[in-house]
């Protein structure tokens, strides 16, 4: 049997793969969630194979699910986003001590103890303001494509103030000020500034020790990154891939499982 | 392993209304009670039966936000709704209603119901004290003098007092069948829980009901000491507090439980609350009913330092490793006082809580498992 095991983050954007096998990561993937979920999760481990794997992320029940009966993946695990952005972000950077991870429609606040214990976390109640959503969402009224929003919020010559932090009413606000013949990139800046605010007062309850990294999809936005370096007075850390610390934390935690009983075999 | 005199519980409420049927073809009116401040004593030493109202459901929310703004707690909303959609059987039956003026969005939906029913309002007062106790007492005789108008019987003082004993020993067999999930292992689920002290709104006879009660201590006590339990080992043992919940709104305990956790004591409305605080049956039966109810540890009582020595009491005899502490959306006092107790949980007891605001809907399940499952990791 192979020791390969491997991660599975079902967001509700988009769904993260990451194989680790005796030398590491061996293969990773990310892939648009899209409204048949489970039909992506095929496909995404479509020639996988292993003997461990565990998911995390809004569709990990339904994951556990479909593909928990014993078979081609072997075990199958879940466990929640928050352990597992944890561990992501530690093994990325081993002396982190709170993660932010603005996914698609959950923001999380994790604060870790220097050894690497999740000792409190933070979630945004159901509402999407303040995540990928929202930006989604005004990236659309906006006319720009998402992964430009933020590079075309930092063209902006002034800071205006966006109230409303519902995705509905922020759209209105948005629209008004296009009537009043604001610029695109001015607006673009005052949506950006709301979530920002947003995502450090809930960063500010649960208080923040640095190192921060910032994982999910949003991570990738410049305009939120120089935000937050501003209001927090520190830059956070950026994986390369912040999209996949989740699911390298699932599958993280599934070869510390395995480790621990073989050794437990070893006895 | 679950208690075989639990079924008799779950039927009960089906029952309720057939069991009441001949009681009303002999003339007696049902009351309509909305919260645990309302004295169900008086009602059935009026020879009327009282019946739990409060709206636990999710489906007759649309209907209700017509006239109610949208940003109340759902448990108003779910009572209005049930009122005017007349898809709630209990609120059919019922001919009169009691209210009392609790929270604000309560006693304003009350304005509202009366339009619907014959209604009732108790003016409570919101501290104790000599003053409010006598004050409260006169909301008892006023209540008494409604009531023996609109039924045509006299309320005796010896009726009212066998009433109160009645109801004390309901409350003393719930506290009975409760203090079993003290033990190590739990012969009693959180669901079955609320479900057994949920009934007590729904019966026709109490006295039947506390036989009922101490058949099931009686079982519950021999699993016990066999080593029998109802919850799975390991489960991590969580004290419920906030809001009231109950069938159609378990959504938080249901979680819970589904998440490997058991919920070993309840010290909300539906729960605790009020079991252990018994009325004095000797003395003036009314004078009693107002004690009694108005130590009740609500949030709507200014101070409310009696939750948090229940909290403490509950901590100190169940054990609990986590605190829930759910409030409805748009439930201030219960809001506004969810980081006092988190903090006191915190610094008294050491123990973590998660507050987990949400309403009746089904729509943030998931985001609710994960925050609970977090949570349950942490501890
Ligand atoms: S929480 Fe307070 S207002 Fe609500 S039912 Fe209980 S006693 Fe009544
Ligand atoms: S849950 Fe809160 S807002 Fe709702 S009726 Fe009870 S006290 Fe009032």
């Amino acid at each position: 049997m192979s020791s390969r095991v491997y991660g599975i983050d079902i967001g509700s954007r988009s769904i993260g793969l990451v194989v680790l096998g005796e030398e590491g990561v061996e293969h990773s993937l990310s892939v648009p969630t899209t409204y048949d979920v489970l039909k992506q999760c095929r496909a995404v481990l479509e020639g996988v194979s292993g003997c461990l794997a565990v998911a995390t992320g809004y569709g990990r029940k339904l994951f556990l699910k479909e593909f928990g009966v014993p078979g081609r993946f072997g075990r199958v695990l879940d466990i929640t986003e928050i352990q597992a952005h944890a561990l992501g972000a530690r093994a990325l950077y081993p002396t982190a001590r709170t993660v932010l991870d603005i996914g698609g429609q959950d923001t999380k606040v994790i604060a870790m103890t220097p050894g690497g214990k999740v000792v409190r976390f933070e979630m945004n109640d159901r509402c999407a303001a303040g995540t990928g959503k929202f930006l989604e969402f005004m990236a659309t009224a906006l006319q720009t494509p998402l992964d430009r929003f933020g590079g075309f919020a930092l063209g902006a010559d002034k800071r205006i103030a966006i109230s409303s932090m519902c995705t509905v009413f922020a759209e209105t606000e948005a629209t008004t000020l296009m009537a009043l013949g604001e610029r695109a990139e001015n607006i673009a800046m005052g949506l950006h500034l709301a979530i920002a605010g947003r995502v450090q007062s809930m960063i500010g309850r649960i208080g923040c020790e640095p190192p921060l990294v910032f994982s999910g999809g949003v991570a990738r936005n410049p305009c939120i990154v120089r935000l937050l370096e501003e209001g927090l007075g520190m830059a956070p850390l950026i994986p390369r891939d912040p999209d996949l610390v989740g699911a390298l934390g699932a599958a993280l935690h599934g070869k510390a499982l395995l480790s621990k009983q073989s050794s437990l075999e070893a006895v | 392993m679950r208690a075989a005199s639990l079924e008799r519980f779950d039927g009960l409420a089906d029952r309720f209304l057939a069991d009441i049927e001949p009681l009303k073809e002999a003339g007696a009116l049902v009351v309509g009670i909305y919260c645990t401040y309302a004295p169900r004593e008086l009602v059935s030493a009026a020879g009327a039966l009282p019946v739990g109202l409060c709206g636990k459901k999710q489906a007759p929310i649309p209907a209700a936000e017509k006239t109610l703004p949208a940003n109340l707690c759902p448990l108003i909303k779910s009572s209005y709704g049930y009122a005017i959609t007349g898809t709630c059987p209990y609120f059919a039956a019922a001919d009169l209603l009691v209210g009392e003026t609790t929270c604000d969005g309560k006693k304003k939906m009350y304005e509202f119901l009366g339009a619907v029913k014959p209604m009732h309002i108790m003016h409570l007062p919101f501290a104790t004290g000599a003053a409010q106790e006598a004050y409260w007492t006169q909301e008892m005789r006023r209540f008494k003098e409604f009531l023996e108008s609109a039924t045509g019987n006299r309320i005796t003082e010896d009726g009212l007092r066998e009433e109160i004993r009645v109801q004390n020993e309901v409350r003393r067999l719930l506290a009975r069948v409760l203090k079993l999930s003290s033990g190590a292992c739990s012969p009693l689920s959180g669901l079955d829980m609320m479900a057994v002290s949920e009934a007590k709104s729904y019966v026709a006879d109490p006295r039947a009901y506390a036989a009922m009660l101490r058949d099931l201590a009686a079982e519950l006590e021999a699993m016990a000491r066999a080593g029998q339990s109802g919850v799975a080992t390991g489960a991590r043992r969580i004290l419920l507090t906030g809001c009231p919940v109950g069938r159609g709104s378990e959504k938080v305990v249901r979680l819970l439980e589904e998440s490997g956790a058991v919920v070993v004591a309840a010290e909300n409305c539906s729960g605790v609350k009020s079991f252990d605080l018994l009325a004095d049956e000797s003395g003036d039966p009314l004078v009693a009913l107002a004690r009694r109810t108005l130590c009740i540890p609500c949030s709507v009582m200014t101070p409310n330092a009696g939750r948090l020595s229940l909290l403490d009491r509950l901590t100190e005899e169940y054990r609990p490793e986590g605190v829930v502490d759910l409030t409805w959306q748009c439930c201030h006092t219960y809001n506004v006082e969810s980081p006092m107790v988190q903090g006191h949980m915190l610094g008294k007891h050491g123990l973590r809580t998660l507050h987990i605001e949400t309403d009746y809907s089904e729509a943030d399940t998931e985001q609710l498992r994960t925050r609970i499952e977090a949570f349950l990791e942490l501890l």
